[in-house]
């Protein structure tokens, strides 16, 4: 039983309530949380790879990729660090059609970006329309301190599962923690079951 | 909570104790859950401010206008009211004498909160190793234990300084306006010195000072960031 807070009113939602999880807040603001310097590749030496455990790698330049069916999406974004983000408009390419000709027996998958950062995901959490390589931010190119030139989106997860500056997409049997997942967060991040540490 | 201590008008320490609490590395952070008498609760992270070897734990609160949580715990809240705390969190943003150095600490505003952890553990170890840190604030009134820094030992090897964005340039070896290259490259350590550098503070600040530093030469995986604010 969580002990009451003297004189503490909070800030009740003006939204709908069920859009919010538990223990999340709304901002209007667009928050950003890295562990390091934001990194600049440029364009033309861009790519992206799916690899792994995979029948053949696939890797894409930036024109590859931009040049592929895209998407235009609204989705709720929900981060660890407590704020939550209604109706973010995005521009990306779902991983269905990256996946498209990937044969694979794998399981789960690591996103990894420049920088360094790693990620782990069920492979399907990622496919069905539930996640994109997004390189569009409200009508915008996406700016590089939100993880452009492109950053994974899974929207349906805590936040730090979208990895930022995404290069890569390493397909894997085993499920290998990443880099916040390693250190204490929960492997998973399902917000609606509020699994942001180990042990929730 | 044992304690309030006002640090600035705006900023407050909260002195807790925590049962079964077991430990913290500097840099790290805690969650703090408030929960209203209907049951409604909002939680928000804060950094630890006091070293993990100070028998207890305390974190600075800077009040956030229009925040929710903050002006509860700089305005409201006060001695033997109890906090519902989770923690601690966080990984990279960590440090330890024994990890050495040399090290570079810059820290914007209230981001000086986790980096004071870090210099009050190089303090309880008694550490000598190579530490500049540089804190940018406004002006001397929004400036976070200020004379505690000027007087925190061990000073060999310790070189802490501030810039004043708002205001004339504070004492010797101070500067006025925003981080610099310049300020940097007179601070030190060299790019070529391979220090551990943490940079935390508002998101328009930790990114123009990482910039800098990569720029300037330092192996940006050895640059440790914490954001916080609207962009």
């Amino acid at each position: 039983m969580a002990p009451i807070s003297r004189g503490f009113r909070g800030r009740r939602p003006t939204a709908d309530p069920a859009r919010i999880p538990p223990g999340q807040y709304l901002t209007p603001d667009f928050p950003v949380l890295s562990y390091g310097p934001t990194p600049h590749t440029p364009l033309d030496q861009w790519s992206l790879t799916i690899d792994g455990a995979v029948d053949r790698p696939v890797s894409w330049t930036w024109d590859e990729l931009t040049a592929l069916p895209s998407e235009s999406f609204m989705v709720d974004i929900h981060c660890v660090t407590k704020w939550s983000k209604l109706d973010t408009m995005w521009l990306g390419v779902s991983l269905d059609t990256l996946l498209e000709d990937v044969a694979t027996e794998a399981e789960y998958i690591t996103a990894w970006s420049d920088g360094g950062y790693t990620t782990n995901l069920p492979l399907e959490d990622v496919v069905d329309g539930k996640a994109w390589i997004a390189y569009g931010y409200a009508g915008s190119p996406l700016e590089p301190e939100h993880g452009g030139p492109a950053r994974l989106l899974v929207p349906h997860l805590y936040f730090w599962k979208s990895a930022k500056w995404v290069r890569g997409l390493r397909l894997t049997t085993e499920d290998e923690p990443g880099f916040w997942e390693d250190v204490g967060y929960h492997n998973y991040g399902d917000p609606w079951r509020e699994q942001r540490y180990q042990g929730d | 909570m044992r304690d309030v201590i006002a640090e600035t008008p705006t900023a407050r320490t909260l002195v807790l104790d925590v049962p079964d609490w077991h430990g913290h590395r500097a840099g790290q952070h805690l969650d703090v859950r408030l929960t209203a008498e209907d049951g409604y609760q909002a939680q928000r992270s804060f950094s630890i401010a006091s070293a993990p070897e100070d028998p207890a734990v305390a974190i600075t609160v800077e009040e956030i206008e229009d925040g929710e949580v903050s002006p509860y715990l700089v305005e409201e809240v006060r001695a033997g009211d109890e906090l519902e705390l989770r923690g601690p969190i966080g990984g990279p943003f960590t440090w330890s004498v024994d990890e050495g150095g040399p090290v570079l600490l810059v820290a914007g505003g209230s981001g000086l909160v986790p980096i004071m952890s870090m210099l009050r553990h190089r303090a309880a170890r008694a550490s000598t190793v190579d530490t500049r840190a540089l804190i940018s604030v406004r002006t001397p009134a929004d400036a976070l234990y200020r004379e505690e820094l000027l007087a925190l030992g061990p000073r060999e090897q310790l070189d802490v300084r501030w810039t004043h964005t708002r205001s004339a340039a504070p004492d010797p070896g101070g500067w006025t306006g925003r981080v610099s290259a310049a300020m940097l490259a007179e601070l030190g350590p060299p790019p070529g010195a391979a220090a551990h550098v943490y940079i935390c503070g508002p998101t328009g600040f930790v990114e123009h000072a990482a910039t800098l530093l990569v720029d300037a030469g330092h192996d940006p995986l050895r640059i440790a960031t914490e954001r916080f604010g609207p962009t």
